[in-house]
């Protein structure tokens, strides 16, 4: 069956796929629509603070609203695989130099 | 008034055939063209030489309404009101523009406000003051999606929106149907399209010869009986006025012979 199908592709109608991709593009355009503004101030913030321990880039993390049942879920994806890890400043520097530490930059 | 957020699938042609559909059933009418800088519907409605004073002019009051207004030679109830071809896409301001629609009700039952393309100044002030909304659409991608863009704006930013009043009255428009190549599963259906932007549905408008002869001769094509396009919209017309009719023009047309003898769409 398998080398059927990839002799002799099953047909599909063109208007399908276009019913497929708009019903996929505009679930994700209208959640977008619904996100609360303060999602991307959210998300800056987010990235200064795990960028303090280590190097990431703003698109290694993701704040996005949904829904599960009939909770609302802020689902928050951070990317740290092969990330380097900022080296620890010593305790009694911190408290000072933790405000001012440079958001990542890289990227 | 008539929107679709993307250019070309029929928002001039349906502002057009929709105030000429109103004006037929008894209904005082005027058309108006908020398309700042890129007028047509002048052309479309075959008055583009009366046009003296135009919708700028009045809003900065160099101008009265009833200079600009421009009297349709075919129908006493409907009436065109221009746009201007000035470069100065901001000249649409808000407070004259809902000064010149708050006059304009006093005269008229229907206002009848023809959208530009796009989600710019121009678009948006039209959809700002409007009561119900006509979605253009196209059976294809780009035009469905823009549709959907448009609808979430106007359910955010319309004044209605801004007032915690009822929402805008959306309704859909099918334009440019071919129901053959529909059958062949090479165009989304009329419930593909339903489905996807979830509104009620006020007509389709099948795809036809007649709105490219009617936008020749400067007519809409509402005044046109013999065409198929022009019946679709004074269906469309009609339920809008809250009559129920059956759908039509959704099927691929049996080839009457003489039809075809005599070439008329």
């Amino acid at each position: 069956m398998g080398l059927l199908n990839y002799l002799f592709p099953p047909h599909r109608h063109s208007a399908a796929i276009a019913k497929e991709r708009l019903k996929i593009v505009l679930a994700h355009e209208r959640a977008g629509r619904r996100a609360p503004d303060f999602l991307p101030k959210l998300q800056k913030e987010l990235i200064e603070v795990v960028a303090r321990y280590v190097e990431i880039r703003e698109d290694m993390i993701r704040v996005n609203l949904g829904n599960s049942g009939e909770t609302s879920l802020l689902e928050i994806n951070i990317e740290i695989d092969g990330a380097k890890p900022r080296p620890i400043p010593p305790r009694g520097a911190l408290a000072g130099a933790a405000p001012a530490a440079p958001p990542a930059k890289s990227g | 008034m008539i929107t679709s957020g993307k250019g070309g699938v029929g928002k001039t042609t349906t502002a057009a055939a929709f105030a000429a559909g109103l004006a037929l059933r008894g209904h005082r009418t005027v058309v108006i063209d908020f398309d700042v800088g890129l007028r047509n519907l002048d052309l479309i409605m075959g008055c583009e030489r009366r046009v003296v004073f135009d919708f700028i002019n009045v809003i900065n009051g160099d101008a009265n309404l009833n200079q600009a207004l421009i009297k349709d030679k075919r129908n006493d109830n409907l009436y065109i009101f221009p746009t201007s071809q000035t470069r100065d896409k901001d000249a649409l301001k808000r407070e004259g523009v809902d000064r010149v629609l708050e006059e304009l009700k006093q005269q008229f039952d229907y206002i009848v406000c023809d959208s530009p393309a796009g989600i710019e100044h121009g678009a948006i002030t039209a959809l700002y003051f409007a009561d119900s909304a006509i979605i253009v659409t196209n059976p294809e991608v780009s035009s469905v999606r823009d549709s959907d863009r448009i609808i979430g704006i106007l359910a955010s930013r319309s004044r209605r929106a801004e007032r915690n009043e009822p929402p805008v009255e959306l309704n859909l428009l099918l334009t440019r149907y071919d129901p053959v190549r529909v059958n062949k599963g090479e165009m989304l259906t009329v419930d593909d399209v339903k489905e996807i932007l979830s509104i009620p549905l006020l007509g389709v408008i099948p795809e036809s010869e007649s709105v490219l002869r009617a936008s020749n001769t400067g007519t809409p094509v509402a005044f046109d009986p013999e065409s198929l396009a022009g019946r679709a919209y004074l269906d469309a017309v009609a339920r809008f006025l809250g009559e129920q009719r059956e759908m039509r023009f959704v099927k691929p047309e049996r080839r009457n012979f003489f039809r075809v003898l005599f070439g008329r769409a």
